[in-house]
């Protein structure tokens, strides 16, 4: 469906071209093992093929593109992309050193993958969102939502990865105990003797519900932030593309804004994740 | 926008396999080749201002050498102008000495070339004396007999 015909279609032809524009095309196991397409709705167990699609595609190619790089790398005079490359390495690479001052082989190329696959899943915002959709619709698939940030499974994936990490660093830095003792012994500092001894195991609750709350807070915050800024930047140039030949100047408005969100909620993405990592491995 | 295990898991796995490449066979070598050529700068700007250090130095020296070679120079040039003037003053010298001495010869000689002449032009008027002597006293007397008065005359001359 085209924006002119969305714009001109029958009674609820907007609503049907926001919602067939923001339908993830899914496949699950049906009722009796067989699979089913885009009759998913409520499984638990579905997979939106589209952002699985995308994403691992817009990894391959990051992984593709730096590995060319560092295969035939050198310390003589870079080339071009080597250049570019290695600026974005060293971006990424001080970003990390100004924030994380522990030693991790981990969280710099954690951050640089995460850097640089989410801006070039974010940019895929960019490309006019009936094209994709209508080019495939053509090829005979129905529903396809090229932006896998704007698939909150995607962004809750990567930050349950992060999530997991935070643990992991936090156990590893501080041992099982000084992880509960974080739990439960912040921001209040149960008594210890005399008669708030009584009064102890209510503070070490309130205190465990605090900071569960704020530990579970991290992941989320992080994947809401970056699906919620997707999400609403997609859905705004859906609702320009129903305007008909009116969208192009506010089109290519909202673009022009969109690349500093894209590059934003990238550069968010990553930096959140090293100071949390970094908050992990450090006494606070 | 449901949440489904399917793309979380998915999602999570693909996020895992890719940092993990990356932390593998992408970050160490760029980072080996940034940090090589970060030394690399840094020697080659050392090595410059190292270069440019010695540069200063060798203009020093280079001046220093020039102002020695000029001092010097002069000092061969004045030691030259008083040598020839030695010689020339030699050379006069020598020359006034010569002239003196061939001077000196030449009187010598002329004052003997003159006495010669005298005594063969004394000689030759002797002679002719004697010659014309004879003549006359051929008519009336022998030369022999008045040889000695004849000598004592030319002696006399």
């Amino acid at each position: 469906m085209s924006s002119t015909e969305a714009a001109a279609g029958e009674a609820h032809g907007s609503g049907a071209y926001i919602h067939h524009h923001l339908q993830n095309l899914q496949v699950c196991k049906g009722e009796h093992g067989e699979w089913v397409w885009n009759h998913c709705t409520g499984n638990f167990w579905a997979v939106n093929v589209d952002s699985m699609f995308f994403s691992i595609l817009l990894g391959v190619l990051f992984v593709a593109m730096f590995w060319s790089v560092a295969r035939k790398t050198s310390a003589g005079a870079p080339g071009k992309f080597q250049a570019f490359v290695e600026i974005v390495v060293d971006f990424v690479d001080s970003s990390v050193r100004d924030t994380f001052h522990g030693k991790s082989r981990l969280i710099a190329p954690l951050a640089l993958t995460i850097f640089v696959w989410v801006f070039l899943m974010n940019l895929m915002d960019l490309i006019p969102v009936d094209w994709l959709p209508l080019a495939a619709g053509a090829a005979g698939i129905p529903y396809l939502k090229i932006v896998p940030t704007t698939d909150v499974n995607v962004t809750f994936g990567m930050s349950i990865a992060v999530f997991v990490l935070i643990i992991f660093y936090t156990i590893k830095n501080k041992g099982v105990g000084g992880f509960v003792r974080e739990l439960t012994m912040h921001p209040i500092a149960p008594p210890t003797k005399g008669l708030g001894l009584i009064a102890a195991p209510l503070i070490i609750a309130f205190n465990f519900i605090l900071e569960s709350v704020s530990l579970l807070a991290k992941p989320l915050s992080l994947s809401l932030r970056l699906f919620g800024n997707m999400f609403a930047g997609e859905l705004i140039f859906i609702l320009i593309a129903l305007i008909g030949w009116g969208q192009l100047p506010l089109h290519f408005g909202w673009a022009v804004f969109h690349i500093l969100i894209v590059t934003l909620q990238a550069f968010i993405f990553m930096m959140l994740t090293i100071v949390y990592l970094s908050l992990a491995s450090e006494e606070h | 926008m449901d949440i489904n295990i399917g793309t979380l898991a998915g999602q999570t796995i693909a996020m895992i396999v890719f940092v993990w490449f990356c932390m593998k066979y992408i970050w160490p070598p760029l980072m080996q080749a940034i940090e090589e050529r970060q030394t690399q700068i840094a020697d080659g700007l050392a090595a410059a201002e190292r270069g440019q250090q010695s540069l200063d130095k060798a203009q020093v020296e280079a001046g220093q050498i020039v102002d020695e070679a000029r001092r010097q120079a002069s000092g061969i040039l004045d030691q030259a102008h008083a040598r020839a003037n030695e010689i020339v003053a030699d050379g006069k010298a020598d020359g006034v000495k010569e002239r003196e001495r061939q001077l000196t010869a030449a009187r010598a000689e002329v004052e003997q070339e003159v006495n010669r002449a005298r005594e063969e032009l004394r000689g030759q008027v002797s002679a002719i004396a004697l010659a014309g002597a004879e003549k006359i006293l051929t008519r009336e007397i022998n030369a022999q007999t008045h040889e000695d008065i004849l000598g004592k005359l030319a002696a006399e001359l």
